[in-house]
């Protein structure tokens, strides 16, 4: 059985339907994201698992039991607020130690949580500071050692590194994994950052508009995306607007106005005539000098109009023969290389045939 | 094409040429620190002294004959403490006095109690009606207030006026200030917080005991001290439901300087102004918006 089962969840605000029938499973000792940009219902249906909002259909079960009617305080969860939302009038410890009280925990017990959460967020030192003289990122470590500390069920984390500057973020995530794993608890994380999303999660979620547009795995988010939006908004990508010429087994084969034929893999039966979309991760792209020849069977024929020089890799952006821009990235791995072609320059752009993904309309 | 040349400002800053109006008083002075040409500058600060002159040199002059050694308030005599001695033996004075402190003290705590609770009322549930109804009795020209409130005790309730009809009074115009100074601070506050203690294990009444009261605690500190003040030197409505028999300093002060204006009026006047002085700079470290409040 699933620790949490919501079951077509939907939320109304006046006439606006913040969340559509929404149903998810999620495992005990998961790290599970709800991804999607601002206004797509994911913080709705976070703050309705704690218990500050309720739903207008369907239930959301803990343990195979229904939370409906049940306070916040009462939930064996706890939240990590996108504000911290620290209380200001008692320091580290007093805020750490509040959970444990709120449960009626002997001092003994209390002194020795709190010294031990302290320790798990490397904040010993700071005990008897209070919030206003921390810096954003001890105040985020304080805000989840509070949330930890009375070993919740559940910690839902309401885009808690949505304050801090790009570099602590980055250290943050990596902490964030290693403290998951180490205490065991099921997380639900609310971004709408996709890097954040990918880097964190065992499974991911993807909103849009108040519903899951697609639930699964980070890599299979991004190989086998379900549809346009969920292509487009995890990293970056290519959409060529294709129709299908035909269908056999495996073997897809597409037709681009302007461009010509591209095969494709796809298992699914696809019916010819079909139109969609064919989406192709940049970095799936080889740029060949237009003389040099590929053994690839995806070959067309462009112009470099625009680089960006990123280091490790560059961006290349080709104009194909129907005037589309096709963004290729790659890596400057050659000794010496920095990048392989100019602005100008004719190439040919390639890829396997099994490296995009055809996406119905 | 040529644009025509930004015409030069003035030199003498005639922006800010306009007086202060004196009605702000202890407020006046920011205006002071805007930039503005050497002969604006001049009358800018011409006009703000002699709207502080005006406000403070009657002040001045009550607290400087209090300690003159004669009877007339027309000419220094010599400095002289007997005035004050002589308020301390004199009995209707020191129960008016008393009377004041217990209303002040009374109605504050009430007050404060209410007022809290409406300010509370007023940030968590934003109802349309209830600020109009916590604040009218602060809009409202305290004469009004006070002929009202003396038909509503005498025709509606029949009580007899007294130290309780004061009492309730000097409650009915407190509560709105307390009301806008825990609203303020409640303003200001990360709303998150309230909700943080609820998930981590909080019941509605733990988390005001453990969390909303503390933080409001310093506007609670200002609204009893403002009410306080209010309370203690309150003359126009407490004339009213006062009846007979029970008075407050601010009546005894009145009914004193109808006979005329003894150096001994002057040094209850300057005590009184000293309490309320006080009471107020107390106030407004608490919650910097105190002065704001009072007008």
């Amino acid at each position: 059985m699933a620790l949490l089962e919501i079951r077509n969840l939907t939320r109304r605000f006046g006439t606006l339907e913040a969340v559509k029938d929404v149903s998810l499973f999620i495992e005990a000792g998961e790290f599970f994201t709800l991804l999607g940009p601002s206004g797509c219902g994911k913080t709705t249906i976070l703050r309705m698992i704690a218990g500050f909002d309720a739903p207008d259909a369907g239930e959301i079960l803990l343990d195979g039991v229904s939370l409906a009617g049940v306070p916040p305080e009462r939930r064996p969860l706890h939240t990590v607020f996108q504000s911290y939302a620290l209380f200001p009038h008692m320091t580290v410890a007093g805020n750490i130690a509040f959970p444990l009280e709120m449960a009626g925990k002997s001092a003994l017990e209390i002194r020795r949580r709190v010294g031990e959460t302290l320790a798990l967020v490397h904040l010993e030192d700071k005990a008897a500071s209070f919030p206003h003289e921390l810096s954003g990122g001890q105040k985020q470590r304080v805000a989840l050692a509070r949330g930890l500390v009375n070993q919740p069920r559940l910690l839902l984390l309401d885009e808690p590194l949505g304050a801090l500057d790009a570099k602590l973020r980055v250290e943050m995530q990596i902490e964030l994994i290693a403290l998951q794993r180490e205490v065991g608890i099921t997380f639900i994380f609310v971004t709408h950052s996709q890097q954040e999303a990918l880097a964190l999660s065992h499974r991911i979620a993807v909103m849009r508009d108040g519903r899951v547009e697609q639930c699964d795995e980070p890599d299979q988010l991004y190989t086998q995306p379900a549809n346009r939006f969920v292509a487009d908004f995890i990293g970056k990508i290519n959409l060529i607007e294709v129709e299908v010429r035909s269908s056999s087994k495996v073997l897809l084969g597409l037709h681009a106005t302007g461009l010509g034929e591209i095969a494709a893999t796809d298992a699914r039966p696809i019916a010819v005539g079909e139109r969609g979309v064919f989406a192709l991760r940049p970095e799936l792209i080889r740029v060949f000098g237009h003389r040099e020849s590929a053994d690839l069977k995806n070959r067309f024929e462009g112009v470099v109009r625009e680089l960006l020089y990123l280091g490790d890799v560059t961006l290349y952006k080709v104009e194909l023969a129907n005037g589309a821009l096709i963004e290729a990235l790659m890596p400057n791995a050659a000794p010496g290389r920095a990048k392989f072609h100019e602005v100008g320059d004719a190439v040919a752009v390639c890829w396997r045939h099994d490296a995009g993904v055809y996406l119905r309309n | 094409m040529n644009r025509p040349p930004p015409s030069p400002r003035p030199k003498g800053g005639g922006d800010y040429g306009s007086p202060p109006k004196g009605g702000s008083g202890l407020l006046a002075g920011a205006a002071l620190g805007r930039p503005g040409g050497g002969a604006g500058r001049f009358w800018l600060w011409a006009a703000s002294l002699a709207t502080y002159a005006f406000l403070y040199i009657p002040l001045a002059v009550v607290v400087l004959f209090s300690f003159n050694d004669s009877l007339l308030n027309a000419e220094w005599v010599g400095f002289t403490t007997r005035w004050y001695v002589k308020l301390l033996h004199d009995d209707d004075m020191l129960r008016a006095a008393a009377n004041s402190l217990l209303i002040a003290l009374v109605s504050s705590s009430v007050s404060t109690v209410l007022g809290a609770m409406a300010g509370l009322a007023m940030h968590r549930y934003r109802p349309r009606w209830l600020p109009f109804l916590v604040l009218t009795p602060v809009a409202m020209p305290e004469i009004l207030l006070g002929v009202s409130l003396l038909l509503f005790f005498r025709q509606v309730l029949d009580l007899s006026l007294g130290l309780f009809s004061i009492l309730v009074a000097h409650i009915t115009f407190s509560i709105g200030f307390v009301a806008v100074i825990v609203r303020a601070r409640l303003a200001g506050m990360d709303e998150s917080i309230f909700e943080a203690a609820r998930d981590l294990g909080a019941t509605p009444w733990a988390t005001f005991r453990r969390i909303t009261l503390p933080l409001i605690m310093p506007a609670l500190m200002a609204g009893f001290l403002m009410a306080f003040t209010l309370s203690i030197d309150d003359f126009v409505i407490t004339f009213f439901v006062a009846g007979v028999g029970v008075n407050t300093l601010p009546l005894q002060i009145y009914s004193m300087i109808k006979v005329a204006v003894t150096p001994e009026v002057n040094a209850i006047s300057t005590l009184l102004m000293a309490l309320t002085l006080t009471l107020i700079l107390a106030a407004s470290r608490f919650a910097p918006d105190v002065l704001k409040a009072r007008q």
